[in-house]
C-alpha cells in the first residue's frame, strides 16, 4: 500500500533514546521522565480496562437471558458498579491525559519535560495507592451502590465495602488535581521560543481545557465522596434525612465534577482527533481558533449544566429550566468541532491509515453520542427516558465510541514515536473496523430499549426486552475482540515491529522533529518555532509535493 | 396491536402523545445532521484518497462565515428543542386542580400504595381512565422512582420529601411500572402493574372494600389521640399548640414573621422537625416524632388533618395568617 507508514529495511533506532538511557526497575519507579512515567500511566490504566472490561463483559452475558442465569442479584449490582468506578476513575479519566498527554504535552511545546517532574512521579504513586484501596474494595465484599454513589444508599444501606472505595477516589482525586496543575504550568511557562500561544497543537489547547476542569472539579467530588464515607462511618448528617440532611445535595455536589469529568473524558480524545486528522489529510485544520477556543466553551459551559441530571428529582421548574437552556448551549461548541474536522477533509490528501479510520470512526460515534444528548438535555422527553437504557447507550457512545476510539488512534498515531516501532498496518485497520462495527453493535439496541422504558440497573428484565438485549450482548463479543486485536499487536510490535523513522506520517508537530523513540531531554537542540500548526506549504524539508523543495520520495532517509 | 420490535411503548396518557411527537422531532433534525456529516465524510474519504505518496492537500485554513453558519443553525433548532420539551415538562410538574391523589411509598423493595378511600395495594396501582391522577410520593428508605413507560412520565421518591407527579390515563388497560432508580438488591423487581380502569369499574373495585381501619383519616385521628398531640393541639384553640382546624391549605404566619402553605410538606416536617418552622405565638414546645412514625402513619396523620381542615377555624390561637385566610 503506498499509504501505509513506510519502511526503510535498514533503519536503525537512535543509539541513545529514554527507553535505553538507564536500566533497572528503579530507574522507572524512581524516574522523573514524563515519558517513562506516561508508560507507567500505560501499563496501569490498561491494568484498569481489563478489570473493568472483565466486569463487563459479564454483565453482557448474564443480560443475553430475562431472569439472568449467571450471576444473583448481589452479585450483577456489584459488576455494574465496579465496571463504572473502575472504568471512569482508573481508567477514562487518566487514559489519554496521563498517558499521551504527559508524553507528549513537553515534546509538543518543545520543552524538556513538564514543570514539576517530582510532582508528576508522585501522580502516578497516588494514583496507585487510590486503585489499591478500590482493588481492595473489590476484593473485600465489592461494591454495590453503583458508580454515582447515591445518599442514603451508599451513605446508610449498602452493605458493601464502600468506605475503602471512596477512600480510594478521594485519593485518587489528588492525582488527577495534580497532573492537571502541572499541565497548566507547563503549557503557561515552557513553551519554546517562537511556540505561541496560536501555534500550540489543538491537542494542547484541549489537554489545557480539560487540565482547568481537572483542578477546578476534581476537588468538590473528592471531598463529596468523603462526606459520604464520613456519614456511612461515624453518622455525621450531611445526605441522610433520618440525621437532618439532605440526599439531594449529594447529587448536586456529585455532578458538579462528574459532569465536567465527562469533559476530562471526551476533550483530550477531540484534541486527538484534531491531531490525526490535518496529518493524515496533509493540510491545515479548518477553523483553528475555532476549535481551540470550543475547548474553552465546552470546559466553561460545562461546569453550569450539571442539575440536567437531576430534571425527575423534584428540583424546581425553574432550576429545570435553567439546566436544560445552559446543556443546549453546550452542544454547540461540540458541533462547530464536528463540522470543522470535515471541513478539513475537503480537498485533503486523505490516507487511508488505522489512525484516520480511528479519526473518522471518532466523529461517526461521537456525532451520535453527542446528538443523543439533545434528547436528554429536553425536559419534556428527559421526564420518560431519565435513568433509562438510552442513557447508557447516550453515554457509553460519549466515552466508549468517543473517548476510547480516541485514545486507541491516539496510541496507535503516536505508537511509533513512544516506541520507536511500526504496529502491523493491515490488522491495525482490521482492528478498527471490527471495534466499529462491534461497538454499534452492543451499544445501538440500547437506545431503543430506553425508549421502550427498560430502566437501567436491572439484573432482570421483562421478556418483551430480550431481543434487543441479545443483539447488545453479541455486539460486545465483537467489541471485546475489537479491544484483543490492539493489545496483542501493540505489545507484539514494541519487540518484533518495524522500526519507526523520525517522522512517518510525515506530521508537522515539534514531536515529529525529534528522534523516534526521543532521547531523555526530548531534543538534542532546543527547537525554534518559524511554522503555523498543520502547514505542510512552509516545510520543505518534510519533502512533500506542497513544500518548496524538490519532489523526493516522502519517507528516504532520515 | 405493537409489532414483534416495537419502537415505543404503547400510548396510554395524556403525556405520550407529546413526548412521542417530540422524540420524532428531535430524531428527524438529528438524522438530517447525523446523515449529512456521515455522508460527507464518505464522500472525502473516497474522492480525495491519497494516490501520490507525497500529495499535500489544498490548505483552506477557515472561513467565518461557514463558522457562523454552523453555529447559529444549530443553536436556533437547539432551542426549538428546548421550548417544546420545556413547554411539556412545565405542563407536567404542575398538576391541575382537579385531581384524584393517590399515595403511594417506595421501600426496599416493594410499592404500596393506598386509595384515597383508604384502599391499599402493593405492586398495583388502579387508576380510573380519563381522570387527573395526583401520585403523592413518599420513601421509607433510600431514593426510588416511580417510572410507567406507557404513561411516560417519572418522578423519583425521595426519603424525607414529598415529590408529586400527574398524569391522565387514556387507555384502559395493564401497564408496567418500575423502579428506575437505582435503590439496592432487588431494584430490578421493584415493579408491578399499573390497572386503567373504567370509571364505573374503578368504582366498583373501590367498592370493594373500604372503611374500618384502612381508612387513613380513622387511622390518623387514632394516632392522633395515641401518640398525645390531641393534648396540645386542641380543637377550639385553648391549647398549648395552635388548633389543626381549617389548617390544611391555609396561610400560615410564622414566628419570624413569614407565611408558609400548610401542604402535605408542611405538615410532615412539622411533625418530624417541629422547630423548623415555629407558628407565630407558639412555644416551641412540641417533640420530634422523628424515627417513632412509619411513612405510612405520617400520611394518616396528614389524612386525619386535611379531614379536619373543612371544619370551622377557631377564632383564637390557631396560627392562621389572618390577611389571607383559607383558600
Amino acid at each position: 500500500m503506498s499509504t501505509a507508514p513506510p519502511l526503510t529495511p535498514d533503519r536503525k533506532l537512535p543509539r541513545e533514546h529514554y527507553l535505553n538511557a538507564t536500566y533497572g526497575i528503579h530507574s522507572w519507579l524512581l524516574t522523573t521522565d514524563h515519558k517513562r512515567i506516561a508508560l507507567l500511566y500505560l501499563a496501569s490504566v490498561t491494568f484498569f480496562f481489563f478489570v473493568g472490561g472483565i466486569f463487563a463483559t459479564l454483565i453482557r452475558i448474564h443480560l443475553l437471558t430475562p431472569t439472568g442465569y449467571l450471576v444473583t442479584p448481589e452479585n450483577y449490582n456489584k459488576l455494574f458498579t465496579m465496571h463504572g468506578v473502575a472504568m471512569i476513575f482508573f481508567f477514562l479519566i487518566p487514559s489519554i491525559p496521563a498517558v499521551l498527554g504527559n508524553f507528549l504535552i513537553p515534546i509538543m511545546i518543545g520543552a524538556k519535560d513538564l514543570a514539576f517532574p517530582k510532582i508528576n512521579l508522585l501522580s502516578w504513586y497516588v494514583y496507585i495507592v487510590g486503585g489499591c484501596f478500590v482493588l481492595y474494595s473489590f476484593a473485600t465484599g465489592g461494591l454495590d451502590t453503583g458508580w454515582t454513589f447515591y445518599t442514603p444508599l451508599s451513605s446508610v444501606y449498602s452493605n458493601s465495602a464502600v468506605t475503602p472505595a471512596v477512600l480510594g477516589i478521594f485519593i485518587n482525586g489528588f492525582s488527577s488535581i495534580l497532573t492537571g496543575l502541572n499541565f497548566i504550568v507547563t503549557i503557561h511557562t515552557m513553551r519554546a521560543p517562537g511556540m505561541t500561544w496560536f501555534r500550540l497543537p489543538l491537542f494542547v489547547w484541549a489537554h489545557y481545557a480539560t487540565s482547568l476542569v481537572m483542578v477546578l472539579g476534581t476537588p468538590v467530588v473528592a471531598i463529596t465522596l468523603l462526606l459520604a464515607g464520613l456519614e456511612r462511618m461515624f453518622h455525621l448528617g450531611f445526605f441522610n434525612p433520618a440525621l437532618g440532611g439532605d440526599p439531594i445535595l449529594f447529587q448536586h455536589l456529585f455532578w458538579f465534577y462528574s459532569h465536567p469529568a465527562v469533559y476530562i473524558m471526551i476533550l483530550p480524545a477531540m484534541g486527538v482527533v484534531s491531531e490525526i486528522i490535518p496529518t493524515l489529510a496533509r493540510k491545515p485544520i479548518f477553523g483553528y481558533s475555532f476549535i481551540a477556543g470550543s475547548s474553552i466553551a465546552i470546559a466553561v459551559i460545562g461546569f453550569l449544566v450539571w442539575a440536567h441530571h437531576m430534571f425527575v428529582t423534584g428540583e424546581s421548574t425553574y432550576a429545570a429550566l435553567t439546566f436544560s437552556f445552559l446543556s443546549y448551549l453546550v452542544a454547540i461548541p461540540s458541533a462547530v468541532k464536528v463540522f470543522n474536522w470535515t471541513a478539513t477533509l475537503y480537498k485533503g490528501s486523505i490516507s487511508w491509515d488505522t489512525p484516520m479510520l480511528y479519526a473518522l470512526g471518532f466523529i461517526g460515534l461521537f456525532l451520535i453520542g453527542g446528538l443523543t444528548g439533545l434528547f436528554l438535555a429536553c425536559l419534556g422527553l428527559d421526564i420518560h427516558i431519565h435513568d433509562t437504557y438510552f442513557v447508557v447507550a447516550h453515554f457509553h457512545y460519549i466515552m466508549v465510541g468517543g473517548a476510547v476510539m480516541g485514545y486507541v488512534g491516539g496510541l496507535h498515531f503516536w505508537w511509533p514515536k513512544i516506541t520507536g516501532k511500526l504496529y502491523p498496518e493491515a490488522l491495525s485497520r482490521l482492528a478498527a473496523v471490527v471495534l466499529f462495527v462491534g461497538f454499534n453493535l452492543t451499544f445501538f439496541p440500547q437506545f431503543i430499549l430506553g425508549y421502550l422504558g427498560m430502566p437501567r440497573r436491572y439484573h432482570t428484565y421483562p421478556p418483551e426486552f430480550q431481543v434487543l438485549n441479545v443483539m447488545s450482548t453479541a455486539g460486545a463479543s465483537i467489541l471485546a475482540l475489537g479491544y484483543l486485536l490492539p493489545m496483542a499487536y501493540l505489545i507484539w510490535s514494541m519487540r518484533y515491529g518495524k522500526i519507526a523513522s523520525t517522522n512517518p506520517w510525515p506530521a508537522t508537530g515539534l514531536e515529529w522533529t525529534t528522534d523516534s523513540p526521543p532521547p531523555t531531554e526530548n531534543f538534542h537542540v532546543t527547537p525554534q518555532v518559524t511554522w503555523e500548526p498543520y502547514d505542510y506549504k512552509s516545510r520543505p524539508e518534510l519533502g512533500l509535493a506542497g513544500g518548496t523543495a524538490p519532489l523526493a520520495p516522502a519517507h528516504g532517509d532520515d | 396491536m405493537q409489532s414483534q420490535l416495537p419502537l415505543y411503548p404503547e400510548q396510554a396518557s395524556n403525556f405520550a402523545p407529546h413526548v412521542d411527537a417530540l422524540m420524532v422531532f428531535i430524531t428527524l433534525v438529528c438524522l438530517f445532521f447525523a446523515v449529512s456529516v456521515t455522508i460527507a465524510i464518505i464522500v472525502f474519504f473516497f474522492k480525495y484518497h491519497r494516490t501520490k505518496p507525497n500529495a499535500v492537500g489544498v490548505p483552506l485554513h477557515g472561513d467565518s462565515r461557514l463558522e457562523a453558519l454552523w453555529m447559529v443553525v444549530p443553536l436556533m433548532l437547539a432551542m426549538v428543542m428546548f421550548s417544546w420539551g420545556a413547554v411539556i415538562y412545565v405542563d407536567y410538574r404542575h398538576a391541575p386542580q382537579d385531581t384524584l391523589d393517590i399515595y403511594v411509598i417506595g421501600k426496599q423493595w416493594m410499592w404500596k400504595a393506598q386509595q384515597p378511600n383508604g384502599m391499599r395495594e402493593i405492586n398495583e396501582l388502579h387508576v380510573p381512565v380519563g381522570r387527573n391522577v395526583r401520585l403523592i410520593l413518599a420513601s421509607e428508605d433510600v431514593i426510588h422512582d416511580f417510572y410507567v413507560p406507557a404513561f411516560r412520565v417519572k418522578m423519583d421518591v425521595v426519603p424525607g420529601h414529598y415529590n408529586t407527579m400527574w398524569f391522565r390515563p387514556t387507555r384502559p388497560g395493564r401497564y408496567h411500572f418500575f423502579c428506575s432508580q437505582y435503590c439496592g438488591t432487588n431494584h430490578a423487581i421493584m415493579g408491578g402493574w399499573v390497572t386503567v380502569m373504567e370509571p364505573s369499574d374503578y368504582a366498583a373495585w373501590l367498592a370493594g372494600s373500604t372503611g374500618g381501619e384502612t381508612n387513613p383519616v380513622v387511622m390518623g385521628e387514632k394516632l392522633f389521640a395515641e401518640k398525645a398531640c390531641i393534648t396540645c393541639h386542641v380543637a377550639n384553640g385553648s391549647g398549648r399548640a395552635p388548633s389543626l382546624n381549617g389548617l390544611y391549605g391555609a396561610q400560615v404566619l410564622l414566628a419570624d414573621g413569614s407565611t408558609v402553605t400548610a401542604n402535605d410538606d408542611y405538615i410532615r416536617e412539622s411533625i418530624l422537625q417541629p422547630r423548623a418552622k415555629i407558628v407565630a405565638g407558639y412555644q416551641p414546645l412540641m417533640p420530634t416524632f422523628q424515627g417513632q412514625l412509619t411513612e405510612e402513619q405520617i400520611l394518616a396523620l396528614t389524612a386525619y388533618i386535611k379531614s379536619v381542615g373543612t371544619q370551622p377555624v377557631p377564632a383564637k390561637g390557631s396560627g392562621i395568617a389572618p390577611a389571607t385566610g383559607k383558600k
